[in-house]
């Protein structure tokens, strides 16, 4: 049954728009296969490789901004920056991942961090090029998010089957044995170095090519929005461990997961909560939904704090616990 | 001329705080070994605890120093007695868990600082925020000028702590060698509760001297916990007099950039700095002078 399950989800994710014809759930499946692609790439390089990336959002801004910036310089369609988003992505990743890889420990972390800030300085202060804070907006190809959908879909699936295939392969034994043992994977002749900016790099374009969608899909962009890293590079290590870090569908479970719990709090639970508030007619319980609606920053650092104590390989990685745990409920609920 | 030296003493002012952050932050770094990613956030709680402590009751925010310290002193005490050191006992497959768990703490912290004093500009004006006294032809900021000296005196009893008292001896000695420590009698997980107090209280002493001439929002954390980890990169990862040395340099280049390159690129310099080591001079100062 869990050899096939994949299998199934994939069947019920292409039929899924033609059974909820619902603009609204077809945008929230959108951006959870988004993130499918931006987590299994951050699951690459940090729960395969062990380099914890903390600035996925310079990889993702850049690819997005290659899209933009090939509709708005070039007037090239901006689906070519899917491609060229990912290139640009990986130029940047590679000589970035050479300077940093140099050193182990935390400097990789720390420097991520510090690259996701440096490019959003520059996206806000090179205005010629960016625009600035003004952003960008470039018309959007199709009316329906149907198309939209697919495209996604398609490149949720190539992503999660060639770090699969990579995984497979030698590059993903040399991965995880940097990962388990860096001295002992020097001494059998790996080049950890070199090894560690191939999975950066695919790291990267994936992450580029995931930008390159968002500025399809939205229209939209500032250097705010797909630098930020809050919402992006945060969001993108929260779907790595919620699924399961060093899982190959760790990262979709999990992205499934997150976009679920952002919208909810952004939405109240889908404005019950409001509701209900609002039906008792009393003010302060109206106030607090109204602050309830305002900390979904909050709740996600809740669920961080939540998950990294209680469980550390995220719900694929630790399905089992799970299963112990709730069997352990049931038997004693029986007894 | 006369820019040169007003920038300098600028930037040696500004430096002497950077050193009291840079400091908590290298003894986390150096007995624990992980980064501590709230380093910033722990700060702003400290400077809102001042604001309170001004706003409500008037105290003037140098005296609250001693309310504040201890205060951050107990809450850096509490995340890691129940966040970070339970995290060692668990089994994970990424090393960095105890850094994502800093991610989680200081995002709690913001988003509750927000609840609790929403997201508007404050600030706290003394009757000697805007005062400066004059160095023949240089004006120096009054406020800035005492934070200097209150600096110096918290970093001289940090070292003598660290160097003369036993509990100082003791993480030390955790932070070379977590495992000889543990068999010479060393309670090591004492040691980290109290070392990430103390990073706490210093990080707060350094939010407490700012306050007068600061502004404070919730967000204000994430940059300074950048700034953090810039000097004890520039200073070289554990090491207390790297620290000194790191945020000298990170206040002197940010105040030679503001004044000769541009205002805008201000937050940006200290990025460029850190690649600069990377590249140049991994291991930063420690690597130099091997204290």
């Amino acid at each position: 049954m869990r050899r096939y399950l994949p299998i199934i989800c994939l069947i019920l994710l292409t039929i899924f728009p033609l059974v909820v014809p619902n603009d609204y759930y077809l945008h929230l499946m959108i951006l959870v296969l988004m993130w499918v692609v931006i987590g299994t790439a951050w699951n690459l390089i940090a729960g395969y490789t062990g380099q914890v990336s903390f600035g996925d959002a310079a990889f993702f801004g850049t690819g997005a901004y290659t899209a933009g910036l090939l509709t708005t310089k070039l007037m090239i369609s901006p689906w070519w920056g899917l491609i060229l988003g990912g290139v640009t992505a990986a130029i940047l990743a590679l000589p970035f991942g050479w300077i940093c890889f140099r050193l182990r420990g935390a400097y990789f972390a720390l420097a991520t961090l510090a690259l996701n800030e440096v490019m959003r300085h520059i996206g806000t202060i090179w205005e010629s090029l960016t625009n600035g804070m003004v952003g960008i907006l470039i018309v959007q190809t199709f009316m329906s998010k149907l198309p939209y959908y697919y495209i996604v879909l398609t490149m949720a699936v190539v992503s999660v089957v060639s770090v699969r295939l990579v995984m497979r392969s030698k590059w993903g034994y040399y991965f995880l044995s940097i990962r388990e043992d860096q001295d002992a994977a020097e001494s059998l002749g790996i080049d950890s170095h070199f090894y560690k900016m191939v999975s950066l790099g695919i790291a990267a374009a994936l992450t580029g090519v995931a930008g390159g969608f968002y500025m399809n899909y939205m229209g939209f962009i500032d250097p705010h929005v797909v630098f930020s890293l809050h919402d992006i590079s945060i969001m993108a290590i929260l779907v790595g461990i919620v699924g399961g870090v060093g899982t190959i569908y760790g990262p979709a479970v999990g992205a499934f997961i997150m976009v679920a719990v952002q919208e909810l709090f952004r939405t109240g639970f889908f404005g019950t909560l409001m509701a209900a508030a609002k039906s008792t007619g009393s003010g302060y319980f109206i106030k607090i939904v109204e602050y309830f609606n305002m900390a979904h920053v909050l709740g996600f650092g809740l669920l961080v704090v939540l998950v990294i104590l209680f469980l550390p390989n995220g719900v694929v990685g630790d399905w089992d616990k799970i299963l112990r745990f709730l069997r352990l409920k049931r038997s004693e609920a029986e007894a | 001329m006369e820019v040169f030296f007003q920038t300098l003493v600028a930037g040696i002012l500004k430096g002497s705080l950077y050193a009291l952050i840079g400091m908590g932050m290298t003894l986390i770094m150096g007995v624990m070994g992980i980064i501590n990613l709230a380093h910033g956030q722990l700060m702003m709680v400290a400077m809102y605890v001042t604001f309170t402590l001004h706003a409500f009751f008037g105290i003037d925010p140098y005296l609250s120093l001693v309310v504040a310290m201890p205060t951050l002193f107990i809450l850096g005490a509490i995340i890691q007695q129940w966040f970070l050191n339970p995290l060692m006992k668990v089994e994970s497959i990424l090393p960095e868990n105890q850094v994502l768990m800093t991610v989680g703490v200081g995002m709690v912290l913001t988003e509750v600082m927000r609840f609790i004093f929403t997201s508007d500009y404050k600030s706290v004006q003394t009757s000697y925020s805007k005062s400066a006294w004059y160095f023949w032809d240089i004006s120096v900021s009054v406020p800035l000028t005492i934070d200097f000296f209150f600096a110096v005196g918290l970093t001289v009893l940090l070292l003598l702590f660290l160097i003369k008292t036993d509990t100082g001896r003791a993480i030390r000695a955790t932070a070379q060698d977590k495992d000889a420590a543990l068999l010479m009698g060393v309670d090591s997980e004492k040691i980290t509760v109290i070392t990430f107090g103390l990073g706490a209280a210093l990080v707060a002493a350094a939010g407490t001297l700012l306050i007068p001439v600061y502004y404070l929002f919730p967000d204000i954390g994430g940059p300074f916990t950048r700034k953090a980890f810039v000097i004890c990169v520039l200073g070289g990862m554990g090491s207390a007099v790297g620290a000194i040395f790191g945020g000298m340099t990170l206040g002197l280049a940010e105040a030679f950039g503001a004044a000769y390159i541009g205002m805008e690129f201000e937050d940006m310099i200290g990025l460029i700095i850190f690649i600069l080591v990377l590249l140049f001079l991994p291991g930063g100062f420690k690597r130099l002078t091997k204290v």
